[in-house]
């Protein structure tokens, strides 16, 4: 299952990155979200309600797209170019750090 | 400048049509401005490039647009030796004041940087508004299917329905279809009556008139269902949206479908104008609370200037004038030029800008009328409607404010409910959340008050906002 298909610019270096730990692939200049979500149908789950998540907006407002890695770090998908060996995970709540503007 | 002064330093935040021409224009006065740009590249949304090694020609990812944006490209790259220019970094906060500062994040890491003089080039995102069904996955802005594309060479997946309002609509369908997406309704929430009233004030822009057109006619030709004057859609599915309803004329039709591109035209991106002090004022026309400026694009604070679709929505084109126009006004403020037929040249530049802008808004009331804002979907929605995809926060919820706490006011609302206070800090949900509000109380949204924000304007790690609270 997946929720975006490429069309175009398919002739890119292949990136190696794993989620939920499971070995992917994506292409150099993917978007942390392209990467998943050319693969697999969400980046997380609502700490709320558990539902799942895949983006909204896509250019960084919405902050709905906010992903956590193996190593507790929260990663914004839509603006976070993979790298090679990420280790991203969808089936969590991206509590992590962070910092929004309600504990000021 | 007089020897007496120290010299400016100015911060242009973002790099987008309106940034790219305030520079250009500091830059052609001898300046040295900063430009700092949440992208990696500039080019702004609608000039947006995609990361290097990409391919494809810029007709390809710009169409009609090509030229423009081939432009606005070639300008920029040429101020590159000429200015500061910081991409990939977020302005998370602005601290007003005599010299200002402010707080930015880069590569995860924080800085201060203390300004003279702003220009606001803030942008905008897609106005949305909740229906049911908006929080599954498959479901995106329009701005985020046309992004995907531009930016990433990807489509949604599957069957698409493109619904909801504006010029964006039809040119996504558009853009999508060719590009080999299967497309299986294009829904008009407005309908085709207000397109004719609206049509003596098109007329004035009959491009973009015609363009619209255009597409309508392309898409129709290929077999793709148009419909216009649809209501209530509501998308469900269990991990993704698989089916999506909607009325019309009283009928209600369902079909399946695998993803979702909705959208209302755009909305302002007003925070950093907030945090700066700037008077914000209720703008009928975009229905939202929108930093005062002038025609030249002064704001309310001395030396803090505001340009393109951050202070209203006015597209692109408007953009660059409006970028051009403030950094006149800027540097008029400073006393430049200082040789008096180019002080008079520039002037008189200034003024035939702040016509042309004129004359851009009553386009803008125009496509108003003819794509207006389903907002009063929000008064009416069901109760258990998430309005607040952060949080999850219900309409009931809001609505058992008012009539519980006696809730009036939209900050007391935030306080009461949390809406608007989660990692969007309400660019999503503020809308609506006034809308249901002002509607229970039965008060105009303008009389609902205006959702305040706070720095960080978006999510930041708790190591960078130590690191500002140990050098403030």
């Amino acid at each position: 299952m997946s929720l975006l298909r490429r069309v175009a610019e398919q002739e890119r270096k292949s990136i190696s990155f794993w989620l939920d730990g499971k070995a992917l692939s994506a292409r150099a200049g993917d978007s942390v979200l392209t990467a998943v979500l050319t693969q697999a149908d969400r980046l997380r789950r609502s700490e709320f309600s558990g539902a799942p998540r895949a983006g909204f907006c896509l250019i960084g407002c919405c902050q709905d797209c906010w992903m956590r890695s193996e190593d507790g770090v929260a990663v914004r998908a839509c603006t976070t170019e993979i790298a090679e060996g990420m280790r991203l995970l969808s089936g969590t709540a991206p509590i992590a750090e962070e910092n929004t503007g309600e504990n000021k | 400048m007089s020897a007496s002064s120290p010299s400016p330093q100015i911060i242009i935040v973002g790099a987008g049509p309106a940034g790219v021409r305030a520079a250009q224009t500091l830059v052609e006065a001898g300046l040295r401005p900063i430009v700092i740009d949440e992208n990696r590249r500039a080019g702004g949304q609608i000039y947006r490039q995609p990361p290097p090694g990409f391919v494809r020609s810029k007709k390809e990812l710009y169409g009609f647009e090509a030229a423009k944006a081939e432009a606005l490209h070639s300008s920029f790259d040429q101020l590159r030796p000429s200015i500061d220019y910081r991409p990939d970094t977020l302005v998370w906060n602005c601290m007003p004041g005599h010299s200002g500062q402010l707080d930015l994040l880069h590569a995860q890491r924080h800085a201060t940087l203390p300004y003279t003089h702003l220009i606001l080039c803030s942008g905008a995102l897609d106005r949305v508004m909740p229906f049911p069904g908006w929080t599954l996955p498959g479901v995106y802005t329009l701005g985020a299917a046309q992004v995907a594309l531009k930016a990433q060479g990807c489509v949604l997946d599957g069957r698409v329905v493109i619904a909801g309002s504006g010029p964006l609509l039809y040119l996504l369908a558009y853009q999508y279809a060719k590009a080999g997406a299967d497309i299986v309704a294009v829904l008009d929430t407005a309908r085709f009556g207000g397109k004719l009233r609206a049509l003596p004030t098109l007329l004035r822009q009959p491009v973009t008139f015609a363009k619209g057109l255009y597409f309508m006619g392309w898409l129709r030709a290929k077999g793709i269902p148009l419909l216009d004057g649809v209501e209530q859609i509501a998308a469900s599915g269990q991990q993704t949206i698989q089916n999506l309803r909607w009325t019309r004329g009283g009928k209600t039709t369902e079909i399946a479908c695998d993803a979702l591109a909705t959208g209302f035209g755009l909305r302002s991106e007003t925070q950093l104008a907030e945090l700066a002090g700037c008077r914000f004022v209720f703008d009928e026309l975009n229905q939202q609370w929108l930093p005062q400026r002038d025609d030249a694009g002064r704001s309310s604070v001395p030396a803090v200037y505001l340009a393109g679709d951050g202070s209203g929505i006015a597209g692109a084109d408007a953009a660059e004038l409006s970028g051009r126009a403030a950094a006149l006004a800027l540097l008029q403020d400073l006393g430049l030029p200082t040789n008096a037929a180019a002080k008079t040249a520039a002037e008189q530049e200034s003024r035939r800008l702040a016509r042309t802008l004129r004359s851009n808004l009553q386009f803008r009331q125009g496509l108003e009328t003819a794509f207006p804002t389903a907002v009063h979907w929000a008064r009416n929605c069901a109760d258990d409607l998430v309005i607040c995809r952060c949080e999850e926060i219900t309409a009931g919820q809001l609505r058992r404010s008012v009539q519980q706490e006696g809730t009036v006011e939209i900050n007391r609302l935030k306080a009461m409910t949390r809406v608007g206070m989660g990692r969007c800090q309400g660019r999503v949900c503020g809308a609506a959340a006034a809308e249901i509000l002002a509607h229970a109380t039965g008060v105009s949204v303008a009389e609902a008050g205006r959702l305040r924000v706070q720095a960080p304007v978006k999510p930041i790690p708790v190591s960078a906002a130590l690191a500002a609270e140990e050098q403030t």
